[in-house]
């Protein structure tokens, strides 16, 4: 391309194309800002005594009183935070490890078409919303649904999984199942497709079979993966499928149904305690934010990557830094 | 690993070059578990699109769901759109969606430019605000409090504004934006191109998969959004479609003459009303689901992978 005949660039300062350039940034930081960051600061209603007519500036300090919920074990609280950690745990044995197996089964199909097809279809239902997954659930296994109506035409009578509280766990760990595990082998599948496959020829030449390479070669290749996934789990350990329980609660009642999110929820938007409400919400999010970073610590003292590669090479950097800062 | 280099194994019949294949057993087996898995998500589809269409005597034999519709018919979709409560919320979240997605697009797209030129003003400050807000969650009562300050109660624009940035997406742009060669970039400078000119001329056209997806994924997100309805949204007559099926369909709020008309004498039955809700709020995400698909590889995994 010739640009003789164009006007040649008019000098440009530095300092101003930068400032140029910020214009860009600004809606999405004055939106991130604003939306995020503000309701951050928000979070200061944890200790005051907050009523909505008068206002953060004006509402009583009380300090540390609304966490009393937490630290004295209010039953309500901890009913919730035992059922947050059993959902955690049923989750964290079922659902984590689902992509994995779907993944190493989709990773050995013979033929790639099939595999395109049958992953397209897994990957639907990522892409429903709540509702319309509870509600899907609700039309195949409740009263009048295909499970039912197939059960009374063999005369079998009805199986009510809808309404039953002790069932409830199992039927959210089945229905985040249900819509996450094919959109969850992705990650996967992009990690076994990276595996070297002379990794697999050498295993076969040393007479390992099938199932020795799997465990010897495959899995190896997904440790990483898992291991910053697990991280990033374990950040949410506090939090289980908030909209995914509120849309149901009412058909099993609060017994078994109320996780620290739904509380926060009933507590405070509904019931109006606004200040108990954010303090559990904000030690729950303290707690997720040191869990997480306490799991990355973990992870780099076993010598794994992690989140972030950062420390090593952070620290270098800064004492690159430094030096350059001590020449000048 | 001396083995490499001495022999191969006869090249073997398997969907891993190298690997030993399964026996004829175990293929078996995995093929049933992957056709059960298909089987579980795609006979709820079929059963509710069967449902909505089948007639009434057949839904109400069966008793409620039916797997394959004998005499097809529109019925309930006309009773449903005629009755006016859903095809409202259908408009409202079909204009949330549009106008989110474009503005979602824009917001990010500048944002994801401004950071990727190596030093611009502020770009190091504002990329750690990004990465620390996907860690930092500001919680259920600040966000409501917020909202409520801003007087957005009952406004539209509190299903959209919030959402505005999503921090992943950005990031993905801006590693997508760095990949491009800074030649071309430079190129558009000297031909006396400003920035919001390099950027329209140049960068976007350069990564329309990209943006594809992103526009996409935020398209889903506000179709599909409902809690932030459910706590800003009082009015019942500004529901976006999630709304509606959460009251008609999963709280199972009995559907009148109010939400549903016929042209006859009778309403369809309310399991088959209820699956035309359902299908209609499907359709939107069933209608871009293709698109991902075709756009992904080539446009996230790029960004994704080059970051």
């Amino acid at each position: 391309m010739s640009t003789l005949d164009r006007r040649s660039p008019r000098p440009r300062r530095r300092g101003r194309a930068d400032l140029t350039l910020f214009w860009f940034v600004l809606p999405g930081l004055a939106a991130l800002l604003l939306f995020h960051y503000v309701p951050l600061l928000g979070n200061v209603i944890a200790f005051q005594d907050y009523q909505p007519f008068i206002g953060i500036a004006d509402s009583r300090w009380v300090w540390f009183d609304n966490f009393d919920v937490i630290v004295e074990g209010d039953s309500e609280f901890l009913r919730a935070l035992v059922n947050t950690l059993q959902l955690t745990l049923i989750q964290v044995l079922f659902v984590f490890p689902a992509p994995i197996a779907l993944a190493l089964l989709l990773n050995g199909l013979l033929s790639e078409r099939i595999r395109r097809v049958v992953q397209n279809i897994l990957y639907l239902p990522h892409f429903l919303s709540w509702v319309v997954v509870v509600a899907i659930f609700q039309q195949m296994l409740g009263n009048a649904g295909l499970l039912n109506v197939f059960l009374q035409a063999q005369d079998l009578g009805t199986w009510n999984i809808i309404g039953d509280p002790d069932l409830f766990k199992a039927l959210l760990t089945s229905q985040v199942i249900w819509k996450d595990t094919g959109w969850g082998t992705i990650l996967f599948l992009a990690a076994l497709s990276r595996v070297d496959n002379e990794l697999y020829e050498a295993a076969a030449v040393d007479g390992a079979s099938r199932w020795r390479q799997t465990w010897h070669v495959t899995l190896p290749s997904l440790r990483g993966l898992v291991i910053l996934l697990a991280i990033l789990r374990l950040g949410d350990a506090l939090s289980v499928g908030f909209e995914q329980i509120i849309l149901q609660q009412t058909a099993v009642g609060i017994e078994n149904s109320d996780v620290l999110d739904t509380y926060v929820y009933n507590n405070g938007l509904i019931a109006g305690q606004w200040g108990t409400s954010a303090a559990v919400g904000l030690v729950k999010g303290i707690v997720g934010v040191a869990l997480v970073l306490g799991a990355n610590k973990l992870a780099h003292l076993m010598g794994e990557d992690g989140i972030y590669r950062g420390e090593r090479r952070n620290r270098g950097a800064r004492r690159d830094a430094k030096r350059g800062a001590n020449n000048r | 690993m001396s083995s490499l280099t001495r022999s191969r194994p006869p090249s073997s019949h398997s969907a891993v070059p190298g690997r030993t294949p399964a026996t004829p057993p175990w293929r078996v087996l995995r093929a049933l578990i992957l056709l059960v898995c298909c089987l579980l998500v795609v006979v709820p589809f079929l059963s509710v699109v069967s449902t909505s269409l089948a007639d009434a005597e057949q839904v109400t034999s069966s008793g409620g769901y039916v797997l394959w519709p004998d005499r097809p018919s529109l019925d309930a979709y006309r009773a449903i759109l005629a009755g006016g409560v859903v095809s409202r919320a259908m408009l409202v979240s079909v204009g949330i969606t549009v106008v989110g997605t474009l503005l979602s697009l824009a917001t990010t797209a500048a944002l994801a430019y401004g950071l990727s030129r190596p030093g611009s003003f502020g770009h190091r400050p504002v990329l750690l605000l990004l990465v620390l807000s996907m860690l930092f969650v500001p919680g259920l009562i600040p966000s409501y409090l917020l909202i409520k300050e801003l007087h957005l109660i009952n406004s539209y624009w509190s299903l959209i504004l919030p959402m505005l940035i999503n921090a992943f997406n950005v990031i993905v742009l801006r590693s997508f934006f760095m990949s491009i060669p800074r030649e071309l970039v430079d190129a558009a400078k000297i031909d006396g191109a400003g920035e919001l000119q390099t950027l329209w001329r140049i960068v976007i056209p350069l990564s329309r998969a990209s943006l594809a997806v992103i526009g996409l994924f935020y398209a889903v997100a506000y179709w599909n959004s409902f809690f932030n309805a459910m706590l800003y949204i009082n009015e019942s007559a500004k529901w976006p479609v999630q709304l509606v099926l959460r009251t008609y369909v999963v709280q199972n709020a009995a559907i009148g003459a109010g939400e549903a008309s016929a042209a006859g004498a009778a309403l369809p039955p309310s399991y088959a009303l209820q699956a035309a809700i359902l299908v209609l709020s499907i359709i939107p995400i069933a209608l871009v689901f293709p698109l991902i698909q075709r756009h992904m590889t080539k446009g996230l995994m790029v960004g994704a992978v080059k970051g």
